[in-house]
Formats: structure tokens, sequence, C-alpha cells
């Protein structure tokens, strides 16, 4: 699936030897310009969703500039928006995630490409594969009902007595907050890194390690320093992706960060998150300035993921090609 | 020397183990979830969960049959809409495009992909809400919908060019047409691939929530048409959840439940119609 191996689809070999008229009788023409159409729609809906996310934003982006970005009041009945403290809690929630996501995603990556027997490793994959279907919703019901009292009762306060001294880990836990978004959002994007970083770690030729082994290294030399290397930038691919996913999640993240527009240093804080923000107040929105401000923010969101989707897909593709010249990701 | 070579092989043994214990754990946070929504969703289904209307607000007990009906009908609506446009696009990415129109359909359908779900709802809002004045079953099977383009186009391409050049060969040697050698022979073979694709498509949609929080909103009781807000099973799992009442906790679980079953079922489902004989024939 999602692959980005394309062939150049082979024009028909007859197609040049037979005149339009001829074709248009076979109804080659009429299949042509209908699949066409329904191709051009998709570009169609995508040209169409970024200009309304742009026009739909216009009088904010006009009223705020960039000021936007740096103020953090937001006060609806003073028409009055600041996206600071939105913008803050999707940053530090994702790099929580992250921070837990991606040496657990590579590790098993690893296990799964390197050790694992190939059925062991596609029937662990498999699983991994339906972790990844588990839609959104579900895990905020688990982050509510398990997660945040977890994190509430024993978590919290376990860092506080071991970290306290850090301004990371100070003030009252009450469950919800950054820290709880940033672990709920690591669960969610884990099978994102191990199966990407699988298929590129599995892309890296066998000589390497060959070489490597023959060389001397243990199993794990060769694996940490020559097969990483190798693979490096299409790990760092899937982690953007990754990355992309963690800034774009909506629910798990509303259930569980408290909605509270804060910037603190602690991560026991309540906060919000771009995503949050819009999934909360857009359906009740009045005003057009309020409705505007918020599309802004959806077009943040949008542009934030959009270059970090360009950024993953090209250097999954470089590694890819650099490993079996096949891009088989 | 010989004391540096075992502390490699222990650093070797110890890390290589930590790797086992990092799939160990992520596999397991799936089986977590599946016996936690067991065990709490499964004490909650009953059958009044099937079949009756949620309970006015402050009663125990009641259902959500119309949740399970308003998902049916926008996974419905949503099939009719995105699937066509993915399913025809992608007949024209694989047989028809040249390469430049060929990469901006890509490059649409990738973008496309990679929108958060949330986005797509304000898109669907502005284009399926605000002009008619008032939340409904199409916007939200249109948000649905777009959702599910980008992946069947994609995967149809996919499957399609996977046919071996022979079979179109060998058709068009026999004096068929193209579009002829698409219809009887390309699809055909390919057709377990895309159904499978279909199938996966469905199933991602049908847990999204955020792009139906403005678009087909929710609904306490039956939706009276396709032009009403409708309740889903996600959305129902998202406000009960977040609501302080412990029967409607109880019956977020069994939502749950049930909603994660379907999708599961669906996934193995369509990766077992894919593995019995390959997508198309080995020539």
């Amino acid at each position: 699936m999602a692959t980005t191996t394309t062939t150049v689809p082979g024009a028909s070999p007859a197609a040049g030897s037979r005149s339009f008229l001829s074709k248009l009788r076979d109804g080659d023409e009429i299949a042509r310009v209908i699949t066409l159409l329904f191709a051009a729609s998709v570009v169609l809906i995508t040209l169409m969703l970024v200009l309304q996310l742009w026009h739909g934003s216009a009088l904010a982006r006009h009223k705020f500039g960039f000021n936007f970005f740096r103020t953090s009041v937001w006060d609806p009945v003073n028409d009055e928006y600041g996206a600071l403290p939105f913008i803050y809690g999707t940053v530090v929630t994702a790099i929580v995630g992250l921070a837990l996501a991606v040496p657990l995603g590579i590790g098993a990556a690893i296990f799964l490409a390197e050790l694992a027997p190939q059925k062991v490793s596609d029937m662990l994959e498999f699983f991994i594969d339906l972790l990844a279907a588990v839609p959104s919703v579900i895990y905020g019901l688990l982050g509510v009902f398990i997660v945040i009292p977890l994190m509430r009762n024993y978590v919290q306060p376990g860092l506080k007595a071991a970290f306290g001294f850090l301004p990371l880990f100070q003030g009252p836990a009450f469950g919800v907050g950054f820290l709880t978004a940033g672990v709920v959002l690591a669960i969610m994007v884990i099978p994102y890194i191990i199966s990407v970083s699988r298929e590129v770690l599995l892309s890296v030729p066998r000589d390497q390690r060959e070489a490597a082994l023959a060389l001397g290294s243990t199993r794990w030399e060769s694996t940490w320093k020559v097969v990483v290397p190798f693979a490096r930038t299409g790990i760092m691919g899937s982690i953007f992706l990754a990355l992309a996913r963690a800034l774009g999640e909506t629910m798990a993240v509303t259930m569980v960060i408290g909605n509270t527009p804060t910037i603190s240093a602690s991560l026991f804080s309540p906060g919000y998150s771009i995503a949050a923000v819009i999934a909360n107040e857009f359906s009740e929105a009045t005003g057009d300035l309020y409705v505007q401000s918020l599309i802004e923010l959806g077009l943040v969101l949008f542009l934030l993921t959009f270059i970090l989707n360009g950024l993953a897909r090209l250097l999954i593709v470089v590694t890819a090609q650099r490993g079996s010249g096949m891009g088989h990701v | 020397m010989n004391a540096r070579l075992r502390w490699r092989k222990f650093v070797s043994g110890f890390m290589l183990t930590m790797t086992g214990v990092c799939t160990a754990v992520s596999v397991a946070v799936l089986f977590f979830i599946l016996g936690y929504l067991v065990y709490h969703g499964g004490a909650s289904i009953n059958w009044n969960f099937f079949t009756k209307l949620p309970a006015p607000v402050g009663e125990t007990g009641g259902g959500m049959a119309n949740a399970i009906v308003g998902s049916a009908k926008l996974l419905l609506l949503a099939s009719l809409f995105g699937v066509p446009i993915g399913f025809l696009g992608g007949i024209y990415l694989a047989e028809f495009s040249g390469s430049s129109v060929g990469f901006v359909v890509r490059y649409a359908a990738d973008l496309l992909n990679g929108v958060p779900s949330i986005v797509i709802g304000i898109f669907a809002y502005a284009l399926m809400v605000l002009p008619f004045k008032h939340y409904s079953t199409f916007a939200g099977a249109f948000a649905l919908g777009l959702m599910m383009i980008p992946i069947t186009l994609r995967s149809t391409e996919e499957f399609l060019h996977s046919v071996p050049r022979a079979l179109r060969e060998g058709s068009m040697a026999l004096g068929a047409s193209k579009w002829r050698t698409i219809a009887s022979v390309v699809v055909p073979a390919a057709y377990r691939g895309i159904i499978t694709a279909i199938l996966l498509a469905l199933a991602r949609v049908a847990g999204e929530t955020a792009p139906l929080l403005f678009t087909a909103l929710s609904n306490r009781y039956w939706s009276s048409g396709w032009n009403q807000p409708t309740a889903s099973l996600p959305v129902m799992i998202f406000t009960y959840a977040i609501a302080p009442y412990d029967d409607w906790h109880r019956q977020a679980w069994a939502a749950g439940l049930v909603l994660l079953g379907l999708i599961l079922v669906v996934n193995i489902l369509a990766r077992a119609i894919l593995a019995r004989g390959s997508a198309v024939p080995r020539s």
C-alpha cells in the first residue's frame, strides 16, 4: 500500500498506429476522458482545500498578521485571538511523544528487521499494522480512563519525587496535561515508526552486514554502526512522518490535554493544542473573526504537516533507492 | 583484550535483548487495548445497546442504535463518493496518464492523504455546511469520502501496475480495444488487491471522529433524513467518554468495543483476501 514506486505506465504499444477516429469508435478516447475527469477531480479538490483555507482565514491574517503567532490572548468576547498557547501545546506534546516513541520504535524496528526470523517478523508486523488501524478516539477513551488516573496517581508523583528539581516536573499532578497527551501520542505514532523503519532497514544490502561481521564486529556493532547509519535518512523520514501525525492528531489529544490555553514550563500543566481548539470551538464559533482565526489555525496545521510529509517522503525514497535500487518502501 | 571482547559481547547481547523488549512492549499495547476493551466493553454490551435510542440525560440504560445506523449511512455515502473517484482516477494513472499529468495527480493525492483529519473537517464544513446552513449526513460523508480517495487511488494504481504486461498484450492481440482490455482483463486480474484497498480505506475512515464533529454533528434521536445531522459511533464515544455520567462511560466502552471489533475484523478480512492467492496471477 501507499508505496512511492511508480513505473511509467507503458503507453499502449498499439496507440500510435491507430487514428484518433478509430480510437474514438473503440471507446478508448471516451474511457480516457472519463477517467481523466475523475483523476483531475482529485487535483481540483486538493486545490480547493488549499484555497479554502487561504481565503477562509483572510480576515484573521490581515487583522493580526504575524502577531497571531506571538500573542497568547484567546478572547472570543473581545474578538482578540493569539495562537501562541496552542502552538506551544502542539509542539510540546509532539516533542514529548516523539522522545518516547523514537527509541522504542527504532528498537523494535531493529529487532524485526535484524533479529527476528522472517515468519515471526511478518507476524509481529501484522500486529503492528493492526495497532496502526486503531482509531484515535479509542486511544482517547483509554487515555481518559487509564492513562490519566495512572499519571495522576503514580507517574507524576514519582517523577516529582525523583526529578522535582527540574522545572519540567513541578506543579500539581492533575493527570491531564502536556505529559499525558505526549504519552498517548507516543503510543499512537509508534506503529508508523516501526513499519517504515523496518522497511528501510530491510532494504539495507546484505553485504554491508556481512562485511561488518567479517571484520570482527559483534552482531550489535554491525547493526548499530553499519546498518543503522546506512538507513539513517530513511529512519529520519519515518520520524518526520510520525511527527506530522502527532501534530495533526486531534481526538486523543483533545481528550487528555486538559483544554486550557496555558504556556508553562511544567509538563504536568494542562494545555491546549491547535487541533484540539479547532475541534472544541469550531462548531460553536460565532463571528467572522472567530471562525477565521480557527481556520487560520487549520492553515498552520496544514502547512506544518505538508512540509513534514514532503520531507519524510523524500528521505524515505532516497534511502530506499540507495539501499536496494528498488525503492521498496 | 579478552575482557574487552567479553564486554563487547555483553553489550551486543544486552542491546539486542533491549530491542526485543521494545518489540514486546509495542505489540503488548495492542493486546492491552483489546483486552481492556473486551473486559470493560464486554460487560456493558447488551441487546439494548444495538436496538435502543440513547436514554434521556440522567436516566440509565438505552443504546446506540441510531449511532450504528448513522455510521453505516455515513460509510455508505462516503464510499459512493470516494471509491469511484479513487478507482477511476487510479485507472487513469495506471493506464492512460503521461508522466506530467500523472505526477500532478499523484502529488495532489499524497498531499490530500497527509492533511490532518480536523482540517478535512473545516473544508467539508465550508463546502457542505455553510452553503446549506445546517449540519447533515451528506457533509459528514463528504469529509469521510475525501479521506478515502487518496488510499483507493494510489492502491488501485499500484495493483493495476502489477498486472503482467503479457495479459494486456494477449487481449490486445485478440483485437480488443484498450478500454475493453482494461475492463475485462486488467481490472479483473487485480480485483483482489483493489477490494483489499477499498476495505482498508473504509476501515480507516470508520473510526474518524474529528471530521464529523462539525459536519455530521451528532443526534440523540433517529436522523430524520440524509439532509439532517446524524449520530455516529466515533462521535458518540467521544461525547460519552468526556461526559460526567458513569452510565455513559459504560456505554462508551461498549461502543469502543463494537467499533474496534468491526475495524479489526475488516482489516484482517482485507488482508486475508489479499493473501488468498496473490493479487494477480504470476506470469
